[in-house]
Protein backbone atom coordinates (compact mmCIF):
# COMPACT_ATOMS: atom_id res chain seq x y z
CA UNK A 1 0.00 0.00 0.00
CA UNK A 2 0.88 3.77 -0.42
CA UNK A 3 2.81 5.55 2.44
CA UNK A 4 0.14 7.96 2.65
CA UNK A 5 -2.80 5.64 2.65
CA UNK A 6 -1.18 3.90 5.72
CA UNK A 7 -0.42 6.95 7.55
CA UNK A 8 -4.58 7.72 6.45
CA UNK A 9 -5.59 4.25 7.87
CA UNK A 10 -3.64 4.30 11.22
CA UNK A 11 -4.03 7.83 12.28
CA UNK A 12 -7.94 7.97 11.45
CA UNK A 13 -8.32 4.69 13.33
CA UNK A 14 -6.94 6.17 16.19
CA UNK A 15 -8.57 9.09 16.36
CA UNK A 16 -11.79 7.82 15.54
CA UNK A 17 -11.03 5.18 18.44
CA UNK A 18 -10.20 8.36 20.45
CA UNK A 19 -13.91 9.88 19.80
CA UNK A 20 -15.45 6.73 21.03
CA UNK A 21 -13.28 6.59 24.18
CA UNK A 22 -13.73 10.42 24.53
CA UNK A 23 -18.02 9.66 24.27
CA UNK A 24 -17.42 6.28 26.89
CA UNK A 25 -15.65 9.52 29.25
CA UNK A 26 -17.97 11.63 28.64
CA UNK A 27 -20.99 9.05 30.00
CA UNK A 28 -19.20 7.94 32.91
CA UNK A 29 -18.48 11.44 33.82
CA UNK A 30 -14.77 11.01 34.10
CA UNK A 31 -11.95 12.80 32.45
CA UNK A 32 -11.23 11.05 28.55
CA UNK A 33 -7.22 11.51 29.73
CA UNK A 34 -7.05 8.26 31.59
CA UNK A 35 -8.37 6.49 28.52
CA UNK A 36 -6.57 8.57 25.29
CA UNK A 37 -3.21 7.20 27.76
CA UNK A 38 -4.55 3.45 27.25
CA UNK A 39 -5.48 3.83 23.99
CA UNK A 40 -1.84 4.65 23.22
CA UNK A 41 -0.27 2.12 25.62
CA UNK A 42 -2.55 -0.32 23.47
CA UNK A 43 -1.36 1.13 20.48
CA UNK A 44 2.42 1.70 20.75
CA UNK A 45 5.52 -0.27 21.52
CA UNK A 46 5.04 -3.77 23.09
CA UNK A 47 0.71 -2.84 22.34
CA UNK A 48 -1.66 -5.03 20.73
CA UNK A 49 -1.75 -2.88 17.47
CA UNK A 50 1.99 -1.67 17.00
CA UNK A 51 1.71 1.71 14.63
CA UNK A 52 4.84 1.51 12.56
CA UNK A 53 4.35 4.02 9.37
CA UNK A 54 2.53 6.82 11.35
CA UNK A 55 4.54 7.13 14.42
CA UNK A 56 6.67 10.13 13.06
CA UNK A 57 3.24 12.16 11.96
CA UNK A 58 2.09 11.40 15.35
CA UNK A 59 5.08 12.51 17.07
CA UNK A 60 5.16 15.93 15.35
CA UNK A 61 1.70 16.25 16.29
CA UNK A 62 2.31 15.29 19.66
CA UNK A 63 4.85 18.26 20.16
CA UNK A 64 2.20 20.53 18.77
CA UNK A 65 -0.74 19.41 20.87
CA UNK A 66 2.32 20.68 24.20
CA UNK A 67 2.59 24.14 22.40
CA UNK A 68 -1.28 24.32 22.15
CA UNK A 69 -1.98 22.88 25.58
CA UNK A 70 0.31 25.39 27.14
CA UNK A 71 -0.75 28.50 24.97
CA UNK A 72 -4.31 27.64 25.88
CA UNK A 73 -3.32 27.75 29.49
CA UNK A 74 -1.82 31.12 28.98
CA UNK A 75 -4.58 32.65 27.89
CA UNK A 76 -7.07 31.63 30.93
CA UNK A 77 -4.60 33.94 32.87
CA UNK A 78 -3.34 37.39 32.66
CA UNK A 79 -0.43 38.67 33.63
CA UNK A 80 -2.32 40.88 36.02
CA UNK A 81 -3.85 37.65 37.69
CA UNK A 82 -0.63 36.13 37.78
CA UNK A 83 1.36 38.50 39.88
CA UNK A 84 -1.97 39.21 42.24
CA UNK A 85 -2.37 35.49 43.26
CA UNK A 86 1.86 35.57 43.32
CA UNK A 87 1.62 38.08 46.21
CA UNK A 88 -1.42 36.56 47.94
CA UNK A 89 -0.58 33.55 48.08
CA UNK A 90 2.96 32.93 47.99
CA UNK A 91 2.67 30.59 51.21
CA UNK A 92 0.53 27.90 50.36
CA UNK A 93 1.87 27.60 46.86
CA UNK A 94 5.49 27.10 48.76
CA UNK A 95 3.98 24.61 51.10
CA UNK A 96 1.83 23.02 47.62
CA UNK A 97 5.57 22.91 45.65
CA UNK A 98 7.29 21.56 48.91
CA UNK A 99 4.48 18.81 49.75
CA UNK A 100 3.87 17.53 46.08
CA UNK A 101 7.68 17.99 44.76
CA UNK A 102 8.96 15.83 47.29
CA UNK A 103 7.17 12.56 47.09
CA UNK A 104 8.48 11.97 43.65
CA UNK A 105 11.87 13.11 44.14
CA UNK A 106 12.25 10.70 47.33
CA UNK A 107 10.88 8.19 44.91
CA UNK A 108 13.34 8.40 41.90
CA UNK A 109 16.09 8.59 44.27
CA UNK A 110 15.13 5.63 46.02
CA UNK A 111 15.15 3.67 43.36
CA UNK A 112 18.63 4.92 42.55
CA UNK A 113 17.71 7.03 39.36
CA UNK A 114 20.03 9.77 40.07
CA UNK A 115 19.15 13.76 40.60
CA UNK A 116 18.07 14.67 37.61
CA UNK A 117 15.90 11.91 37.44
CA UNK A 118 14.40 13.49 40.81
CA UNK A 119 13.89 16.77 39.42
CA UNK A 120 11.60 15.17 36.40
CA UNK A 121 9.85 12.85 39.19
CA UNK A 122 9.10 16.17 41.78
CA UNK A 123 7.71 17.77 38.64
CA UNK A 124 5.38 14.86 38.21
CA UNK A 125 4.02 14.42 41.72
CA UNK A 126 4.14 18.10 41.94
CA UNK A 127 1.40 19.93 39.21
CA UNK A 128 -2.50 19.50 40.11
CA UNK A 129 -4.48 19.29 36.45
CA UNK A 130 -5.47 22.30 36.31
CA UNK A 131 -7.85 21.40 33.60
CA UNK A 132 -9.09 18.47 35.41
CA UNK A 133 -9.71 20.35 38.78
CA UNK A 134 -11.84 23.29 36.51
CA UNK A 135 -13.82 20.65 35.11
CA UNK A 136 -14.34 19.18 38.79
CA UNK A 137 -15.18 22.66 40.35
CA UNK A 138 -17.52 23.20 37.42
CA UNK A 139 -19.26 20.22 37.45
CA UNK A 140 -20.10 19.85 41.39
CA UNK A 141 -21.16 23.41 41.66
CA UNK A 142 -18.38 24.38 43.49
CA UNK A 143 -17.55 26.88 41.94
CA UNK A 144 -19.34 29.23 43.84
CA UNK A 145 -17.40 27.96 47.03
CA UNK A 146 -15.57 29.96 49.34
CA UNK A 147 -12.17 27.65 49.39
CA UNK A 148 -12.62 28.06 45.57
CA UNK A 149 -10.49 31.08 44.70
CA UNK A 150 -8.10 29.65 47.13
CA UNK A 151 -7.81 26.28 44.98
CA UNK A 152 -7.95 28.08 41.45
CA UNK A 153 -4.69 30.70 43.13
CA UNK A 154 -2.70 27.39 44.05
CA UNK A 155 -3.13 26.28 40.10
CA UNK A 156 -2.27 29.88 38.81
CA UNK A 157 0.53 29.66 41.05
CA UNK A 158 1.91 26.21 40.13
CA UNK A 159 1.68 26.92 36.19
CA UNK A 160 3.55 29.96 37.24
CA UNK A 161 6.23 27.56 39.04
CA UNK A 162 6.49 25.39 35.62
CA UNK A 163 7.22 27.99 33.66
CA UNK A 164 10.37 28.75 35.82
CA UNK A 165 10.31 24.74 36.48
CA UNK A 166 10.56 23.47 32.47
CA UNK A 167 13.53 25.40 31.32
CA UNK A 168 15.37 24.26 34.70
CA UNK A 169 14.42 20.38 33.78
CA UNK A 170 15.18 20.97 30.03
CA UNK A 171 18.51 21.99 30.77
CA UNK A 172 18.71 19.39 32.98
CA UNK A 173 17.78 16.85 31.10
CA UNK A 174 20.39 18.19 28.36
CA UNK A 175 23.19 17.34 30.38
CA UNK A 176 25.02 20.41 30.64
CA UNK A 177 28.08 20.70 32.93
CA UNK A 178 27.20 22.90 35.78
CA UNK A 179 28.34 25.91 34.29
CA UNK A 180 26.73 26.10 30.65
CA UNK A 181 23.68 24.67 32.68
CA UNK A 182 23.58 27.55 35.16
CA UNK A 183 24.41 29.88 32.15
CA UNK A 184 21.35 28.17 30.33
CA UNK A 185 18.89 28.36 33.30
CA UNK A 186 20.35 31.76 33.65
CA UNK A 187 19.16 32.67 30.25
CA UNK A 188 15.79 31.25 30.80
CA UNK A 189 15.46 32.66 33.99
CA UNK A 190 15.99 36.10 32.52
CA UNK A 191 14.07 35.27 29.25
CA UNK A 192 10.58 34.23 31.33
CA UNK A 193 11.03 36.95 33.49
CA UNK A 194 11.66 39.64 30.34
CA UNK A 195 8.68 38.22 28.94
CA UNK A 196 6.52 38.40 31.71
CA UNK A 197 7.59 42.02 32.22
CA UNK A 198 6.93 42.93 28.71
CA UNK A 199 3.28 40.96 29.22
CA UNK A 200 2.50 43.32 31.59
CA UNK A 201 3.32 46.83 30.28
CA UNK A 202 3.39 46.32 26.48
CA UNK A 203 0.96 43.50 26.34
CA UNK A 204 -1.38 45.63 24.35
CA UNK A 205 0.71 46.31 21.72
CA UNK A 206 1.44 42.94 21.28
CA UNK A 207 -2.84 42.41 21.22
CA UNK A 208 -3.24 45.29 19.09
CA UNK A 209 -0.57 43.67 16.50
CA UNK A 210 -2.48 40.18 16.63
CA UNK A 211 -6.21 41.12 17.01
CA UNK A 212 -8.59 40.88 14.19
CA UNK A 213 -11.96 41.11 13.34
CA UNK A 214 -11.70 37.94 10.87
CA UNK A 215 -11.21 34.88 12.70
CA UNK A 216 -8.74 33.06 10.00
CA UNK A 217 -6.22 35.47 10.14
CA UNK A 218 -6.32 35.84 14.59
CA UNK A 219 -5.45 32.03 14.44
CA UNK A 220 -3.16 32.25 11.86
CA UNK A 221 -1.35 35.43 13.85
CA UNK A 222 -1.85 33.40 17.24
CA UNK A 223 -0.70 30.15 16.20
CA UNK A 224 2.03 31.34 14.00
CA UNK A 225 3.43 33.35 16.98
CA UNK A 226 3.29 31.12 19.75
CA UNK A 227 5.43 28.24 17.26
CA UNK A 228 7.84 30.79 16.77
CA UNK A 229 8.42 31.97 20.06
CA UNK A 230 8.00 28.30 21.42
CA UNK A 231 10.69 27.47 18.35
CA UNK A 232 13.21 30.35 19.63
CA UNK A 233 12.50 29.14 23.40
CA UNK A 234 13.62 25.91 22.46
CA UNK A 235 16.56 27.20 20.88
CA UNK A 236 17.67 28.92 23.66
CA UNK A 237 17.01 25.72 25.87
CA UNK A 238 14.18 27.33 27.87
CA UNK A 239 11.57 24.51 26.89
CA UNK A 240 9.19 25.11 24.00
CA UNK A 241 6.33 24.66 26.12
CA UNK A 242 7.05 27.56 28.10
CA UNK A 243 7.61 30.11 24.86
CA UNK A 244 4.15 28.92 24.43
CA UNK A 245 2.59 29.40 27.72
CA UNK A 246 4.33 33.21 28.03
CA UNK A 247 2.48 34.04 24.52
CA UNK A 248 -0.78 32.73 26.03
CA UNK A 249 -0.13 35.18 29.16
CA UNK A 250 0.86 38.34 26.90
CA UNK A 251 -2.72 38.07 25.26
CA UNK A 252 -5.52 39.04 27.44
CA UNK A 253 -9.10 39.92 27.98
CA UNK A 254 -11.32 39.57 24.47
CA UNK A 255 -8.90 38.70 22.86
CA UNK A 256 -7.95 35.86 24.93
CA UNK A 257 -11.13 34.74 25.17
CA UNK A 258 -11.95 34.94 21.13
CA UNK A 259 -8.64 33.24 20.50
CA UNK A 260 -9.19 30.71 23.26
CA UNK A 261 -12.59 29.76 21.86
CA UNK A 262 -10.84 29.26 18.05
CA UNK A 263 -8.27 27.10 19.54
CA UNK A 264 -9.95 24.89 21.79
CA UNK A 265 -11.08 22.47 18.69
CA UNK A 266 -7.58 22.60 17.47
CA UNK A 267 -5.80 22.08 20.89
CA UNK A 268 -8.14 19.46 21.93
CA UNK A 269 -7.26 17.54 18.75
CA UNK A 270 -3.91 17.84 19.40
CA UNK A 271 -3.97 17.45 22.84
CA UNK A 272 -5.67 14.15 22.38
CA UNK A 273 -2.74 12.44 19.79
CA UNK A 274 -0.14 14.31 22.65
CA UNK A 275 -1.30 11.91 25.11
CA UNK A 276 -1.65 9.24 22.61
CA UNK A 277 1.92 9.30 22.01
CA UNK A 278 2.76 8.89 25.16
CA UNK A 279 1.26 5.83 25.65
CA UNK A 280 2.76 5.04 21.99
CA UNK A 281 6.36 5.25 23.52
CA UNK A 282 5.19 3.58 26.86
CA UNK A 283 5.64 -0.47 26.80
CA UNK A 284 2.74 -1.80 28.28
CA UNK A 285 4.78 -4.80 29.83
CA UNK A 286 7.00 -2.05 31.87
CA UNK A 287 4.09 -0.95 33.72
CA UNK A 288 2.79 -3.63 35.65
CA UNK A 289 6.23 -3.98 37.58
CA UNK A 290 5.83 -0.06 38.70
CA UNK A 291 2.37 -0.88 39.69
CA UNK A 292 3.31 -0.85 43.39
CA UNK A 293 5.39 2.33 43.54
CA UNK A 294 3.21 4.03 41.26
CA UNK A 295 0.01 3.00 43.57
CA UNK A 296 1.95 4.10 46.03
CA UNK A 297 3.43 7.14 44.95
CA UNK A 298 -0.35 8.44 44.06
CA UNK A 299 -1.61 7.26 47.15
CA UNK A 300 1.02 9.91 49.28
CA UNK A 301 0.16 12.06 46.35
CA UNK A 302 -3.23 11.95 47.38
CA UNK A 303 -2.77 12.80 50.99
CA UNK A 304 -0.02 15.48 50.29
CA UNK A 305 -2.84 17.65 48.23
CA UNK A 306 -5.36 16.88 50.67
CA UNK A 307 -2.86 18.78 53.34
CA UNK A 308 -2.11 21.48 50.67
CA UNK A 309 -5.80 22.18 50.51
CA UNK A 310 -6.75 22.17 54.09
CA UNK A 311 -3.62 24.35 54.98
CA UNK A 312 -4.43 26.60 51.91
CA UNK A 313 -8.20 26.66 52.67
CA UNK A 314 -7.62 27.19 56.89
CA UNK A 315 -5.17 30.55 56.03
CA UNK A 316 -8.11 32.01 53.79
CA UNK A 317 -10.46 31.21 57.02
CA UNK A 318 -12.69 28.40 55.74
CA UNK A 319 -13.94 25.81 57.50
CA UNK A 320 -12.80 22.21 57.88
CA UNK A 321 -15.64 20.60 55.16
CA UNK A 322 -14.18 23.34 52.92
CA UNK A 323 -10.79 22.80 53.54
CA UNK A 324 -11.15 19.08 52.68
CA UNK A 325 -13.17 19.93 49.82
CA UNK A 326 -10.13 22.32 48.54
CA UNK A 327 -7.50 19.37 48.96
CA UNK A 328 -10.04 17.12 47.12
CA UNK A 329 -10.11 19.36 43.71
CA UNK A 330 -6.36 18.89 43.95
CA UNK A 331 -5.76 15.35 43.75
CA UNK A 332 -6.32 15.02 39.57
CA UNK A 333 -2.82 15.23 38.17
CA UNK A 334 -2.94 15.10 34.14
CA UNK A 335 -1.27 16.73 31.05
CA UNK A 336 1.13 18.68 32.79
CA UNK A 337 2.68 15.76 34.33
CA UNK A 338 2.47 13.93 30.99
CA UNK A 339 4.43 17.05 29.67
CA UNK A 340 7.12 16.52 32.19
CA UNK A 341 7.83 12.89 32.04
CA UNK A 342 7.64 12.99 28.64
CA UNK A 343 10.51 15.38 28.12
CA UNK A 344 12.60 13.76 30.73
CA UNK A 345 11.57 10.65 28.45
CA UNK A 346 12.98 12.19 25.39
CA UNK A 347 16.12 12.76 26.54
CA UNK A 348 16.53 9.28 27.89
CA UNK A 349 15.74 9.56 31.20
CA UNK A 350 15.71 5.89 32.71
CA UNK A 351 13.35 3.24 31.36
CA UNK A 352 11.31 2.81 34.16
CA UNK A 353 10.43 6.83 34.27
CA UNK A 354 7.63 7.09 31.85
CA UNK A 355 5.67 3.55 32.86
CA UNK A 356 5.57 4.91 36.36
CA UNK A 357 4.53 8.32 35.48
CA UNK A 358 2.36 7.06 32.80
CA UNK A 359 0.85 4.71 35.77
CA UNK A 360 0.49 7.62 38.07
CA UNK A 361 -1.77 9.61 35.83
CA UNK A 362 -3.49 7.22 35.05
CA UNK A 363 -4.68 6.24 38.62
CA UNK A 364 -5.21 10.37 39.54
CA UNK A 365 -6.42 11.37 36.66
CA UNK A 366 -9.17 8.76 36.73
CA UNK A 367 -9.60 8.55 40.89
CA UNK A 368 -9.23 12.46 41.75
CA UNK A 369 -12.57 13.73 39.82
CA UNK A 370 -14.13 10.06 41.16
CA UNK A 371 -13.01 10.76 44.63
CA UNK A 372 -14.52 14.41 44.43
CA UNK A 373 -18.11 13.27 43.40
CA UNK A 374 -18.16 10.51 46.07
CA UNK A 375 -16.79 12.52 48.69
CA UNK A 376 -18.84 15.43 48.62
CA UNK A 377 -22.16 13.90 50.04
CA UNK A 378 -20.18 12.67 52.99
CA UNK A 379 -18.39 15.51 53.60
CA UNK A 380 -21.61 17.56 53.54
CA UNK A 381 -23.45 14.90 55.72
CA UNK A 382 -20.69 15.78 58.59
CA UNK A 383 -20.53 19.27 58.12
CA UNK A 384 -24.09 19.15 59.06
CA UNK A 385 -23.26 16.86 62.16
CA UNK A 386 -20.96 19.43 63.10
CA UNK B 1 -33.89 51.99 54.18
CA UNK B 2 -30.36 53.05 55.50
CA UNK B 3 -28.66 49.71 55.79
CA UNK B 4 -26.36 49.09 52.36
CA UNK B 5 -25.59 45.84 51.54
CA UNK B 6 -22.50 44.75 51.52
CA UNK B 7 -21.12 43.23 48.38
CA UNK B 8 -17.57 40.92 48.31
CA UNK B 9 -15.89 40.72 45.63
CA UNK B 10 -13.52 37.91 44.63
CA UNK B 11 -11.55 37.61 41.69
CA UNK B 12 -11.65 33.33 40.37
CA UNK B 13 -8.36 33.49 38.20
CA UNK B 14 -9.00 31.65 34.73
CA UNK B 15 -13.07 31.84 35.30
CA UNK B 16 -14.00 35.05 36.51
CA UNK B 17 -15.47 37.09 39.34
CA UNK B 18 -17.63 36.15 41.96
CA UNK B 19 -19.92 38.73 44.18
CA UNK B 20 -21.67 37.62 47.32
CA UNK B 21 -23.62 39.14 50.09
CA UNK B 22 -25.52 38.07 53.24
CA UNK B 23 -29.28 38.92 53.55
CA UNK B 24 -30.88 40.59 56.57
CA UNK B 25 -32.27 36.97 56.83
CA UNK B 26 -29.23 35.58 57.09
CA UNK B 27 -29.43 33.88 53.63
CA UNK B 28 -26.13 34.52 51.79
CA UNK B 29 -26.48 34.79 48.04
CA UNK B 30 -23.79 35.47 45.11
CA UNK B 31 -23.25 35.50 41.18
CA UNK B 32 -20.53 33.58 39.30
CA UNK B 33 -19.50 35.61 36.14
CA UNK B 34 -17.90 33.89 34.19
CA UNK B 35 -15.85 35.30 31.22
CA UNK B 36 -17.72 33.66 28.71
CA UNK B 37 -21.01 35.92 29.80
CA UNK B 38 -22.65 32.62 31.73
CA UNK B 39 -23.71 33.41 34.90
CA UNK B 40 -24.30 31.30 38.47
CA UNK B 41 -26.55 32.67 40.56
CA UNK B 42 -25.78 30.23 43.52
CA UNK B 43 -27.05 30.05 47.34
CA UNK B 44 -24.99 28.95 50.25
CA UNK B 45 -25.78 26.70 52.40
CA UNK B 46 -26.98 27.46 56.02
CA UNK B 47 -25.09 24.54 58.09
CA UNK B 48 -21.76 24.84 55.29
CA UNK B 49 -21.05 28.63 54.45
CA UNK B 50 -18.31 27.79 52.07
CA UNK B 51 -20.55 25.51 50.25
CA UNK B 52 -23.01 26.18 47.56
CA UNK B 53 -25.91 24.35 48.13
CA UNK B 54 -27.88 26.04 45.11
CA UNK B 55 -26.75 26.88 41.74
CA UNK B 56 -28.80 28.09 39.05
CA UNK B 57 -27.16 28.53 35.69
CA UNK B 58 -28.42 31.60 33.43
CA UNK B 59 -27.39 32.47 30.04
CA UNK B 60 -27.53 35.98 29.08
CA UNK B 61 -30.57 36.24 28.11
CA UNK B 62 -32.42 35.02 31.74
CA UNK B 63 -30.23 37.12 33.41
CA UNK B 64 -31.30 40.01 32.40
CA UNK B 65 -34.83 39.04 32.42
CA UNK B 66 -34.19 38.31 36.29
CA UNK B 67 -32.65 42.00 36.69
CA UNK B 68 -35.54 43.11 35.46
CA UNK B 69 -37.95 41.71 37.68
CA UNK B 70 -35.76 42.54 40.76
CA UNK B 71 -34.15 46.17 39.30
CA UNK B 72 -37.25 47.75 38.46
CA UNK B 73 -38.80 48.97 41.21
CA UNK B 74 -35.71 49.91 42.78
CA UNK B 75 -34.68 51.83 40.14
CA UNK B 76 -37.08 54.57 40.52
CA UNK B 77 -37.17 53.98 44.51
CA UNK B 78 -33.61 55.09 44.21
CA UNK B 79 -34.22 58.45 42.44
CA UNK B 80 -37.01 58.94 45.41
CA UNK B 81 -34.17 58.44 47.80
CA UNK B 82 -31.99 60.46 45.68
CA UNK B 83 -34.43 63.51 45.51
CA UNK B 84 -34.45 63.42 49.46
CA UNK B 85 -31.03 63.18 49.78
CA UNK B 86 -29.51 65.86 47.70
CA UNK B 87 -30.20 69.62 48.10
CA UNK B 88 -31.22 71.41 44.81
CA UNK B 89 -31.44 68.27 42.68
CA UNK B 90 -35.04 67.47 41.55
CA UNK B 91 -35.98 63.94 40.08
CA UNK B 92 -39.44 63.75 38.01
CA UNK B 93 -40.90 61.43 36.38
CA UNK B 94 -42.82 62.55 33.08
CA UNK B 95 -45.24 61.36 31.16
CA UNK B 96 -45.43 61.63 27.35
CA UNK B 97 -48.92 62.34 26.46
CA UNK B 98 -50.35 60.90 23.21
CA UNK B 99 -50.08 64.17 21.72
CA UNK B 100 -46.34 64.83 22.24
CA UNK B 101 -44.17 65.53 18.62
CA UNK B 102 -41.74 62.91 20.59
CA UNK B 103 -44.06 60.01 20.21
CA UNK B 104 -42.44 57.38 17.88
CA UNK B 105 -39.51 59.86 17.93
CA UNK B 106 -36.05 58.68 18.47
CA UNK B 107 -34.69 60.87 22.17
CA UNK B 108 -32.04 62.26 20.43
CA UNK B 109 -34.56 64.31 18.68
CA UNK B 110 -35.49 66.32 21.75
CA UNK B 111 -31.93 67.03 22.68
CA UNK B 112 -32.98 67.70 26.16
CA UNK B 113 -29.59 67.26 27.71
CA UNK B 114 -28.29 70.41 25.76
CA UNK B 115 -31.38 72.25 26.06
CA UNK B 116 -31.98 72.16 29.69
CA UNK B 117 -28.77 70.42 31.25
CA UNK B 118 -31.13 67.79 33.12
CA UNK B 119 -30.76 64.19 32.45
CA UNK B 120 -33.09 61.35 31.20
CA UNK B 121 -31.70 58.35 33.04
CA UNK B 122 -34.63 56.07 32.70
CA UNK B 123 -37.49 55.02 31.06
CA UNK B 124 -41.15 53.13 32.59
CA UNK B 125 -42.57 51.36 30.03
CA UNK B 126 -45.65 49.22 31.17
CA UNK B 127 -43.67 48.09 34.24
CA UNK B 128 -40.56 47.72 32.45
CA UNK B 129 -37.50 50.27 33.51
CA UNK B 130 -35.09 50.97 30.05
CA UNK B 131 -32.31 52.36 32.53
CA UNK B 132 -30.22 54.99 30.88
CA UNK B 133 -31.49 54.73 27.64
CA UNK B 134 -29.58 55.98 24.50
CA UNK B 135 -30.19 58.52 22.03
CA UNK B 136 -31.34 55.86 19.77
CA UNK B 137 -34.06 54.82 22.30
CA UNK B 138 -37.84 55.65 20.56
CA UNK B 139 -40.40 57.24 22.60
CA UNK B 140 -43.91 56.13 22.97
CA UNK B 141 -47.33 57.23 24.05
CA UNK B 142 -47.83 56.84 27.78
CA UNK B 143 -44.25 56.03 28.33
CA UNK B 144 -42.99 57.25 31.53
CA UNK B 145 -39.63 59.21 31.83
CA UNK B 146 -37.29 59.83 34.63
CA UNK B 147 -35.88 63.19 34.87
CA UNK B 148 -33.08 64.46 37.20
CA UNK B 149 -31.52 68.11 37.20
CA UNK B 150 -31.84 71.32 39.01
CA UNK B 151 -36.11 72.47 39.47
CA UNK B 152 -36.18 74.94 36.52
CA UNK B 153 -34.38 72.61 34.06
CA UNK B 154 -36.83 69.84 34.95
CA UNK B 155 -39.50 71.66 34.70
CA UNK B 156 -38.44 73.10 30.78
CA UNK B 157 -38.18 69.07 30.17
CA UNK B 158 -41.88 68.67 31.08
CA UNK B 159 -42.61 71.47 28.84
CA UNK B 160 -40.40 70.37 25.79
CA UNK B 161 -41.76 66.55 26.41
CA UNK B 162 -45.57 67.88 26.36
CA UNK B 163 -45.50 70.85 23.63
CA UNK B 164 -41.95 69.98 21.57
Amino acid sequence: MQHTAIVFLEFGAVLLGLGVLGAFALRVGISPIPLYLLAGLAFGTGGVVPLATSQEFISVGAELGVVLLLLTLGLEYSADELVTSLRGNATSGLVDLVLNAAPGAVCALLLGWGPVAAVAMAGVTYATSSGIAAKVLSDLGWLGNRETPTVLSLLVFEDLTMALYLPVLTALLAGLSLASGAATVGIALVTVSVVLVVALRYGRFIEAFVASPNSEVLLLKVVGLALLVAGLAQTLQVSAAVGAFLVGIALSGQLAHDTRTLLEPLRDLFAAVFFVFFGLQTDPAKILPVAGPAALLAFAGMITKLLTGAFAARRAGIAKAGQARAGIALIPRGEFNIVIAGLAVAAGAHPDLGPLAAAYVLILAAFGPLAAKLVQPLITAVARRA
Amino acid sequence: MGRTVDIEQTALPGIGLRHEFTTQSGKRVGVVSHRTGRRDLVIYDKDDPDRVCETVRLNDEEAEALVELLGAPRIVQRLNELHQQVEGLVSLQLPIPPGSPYVGRPMGDARVRTRTSASIVAVVRGGTVFASPGPAFVFAANDIVVVVGGADSTAEVADILARG
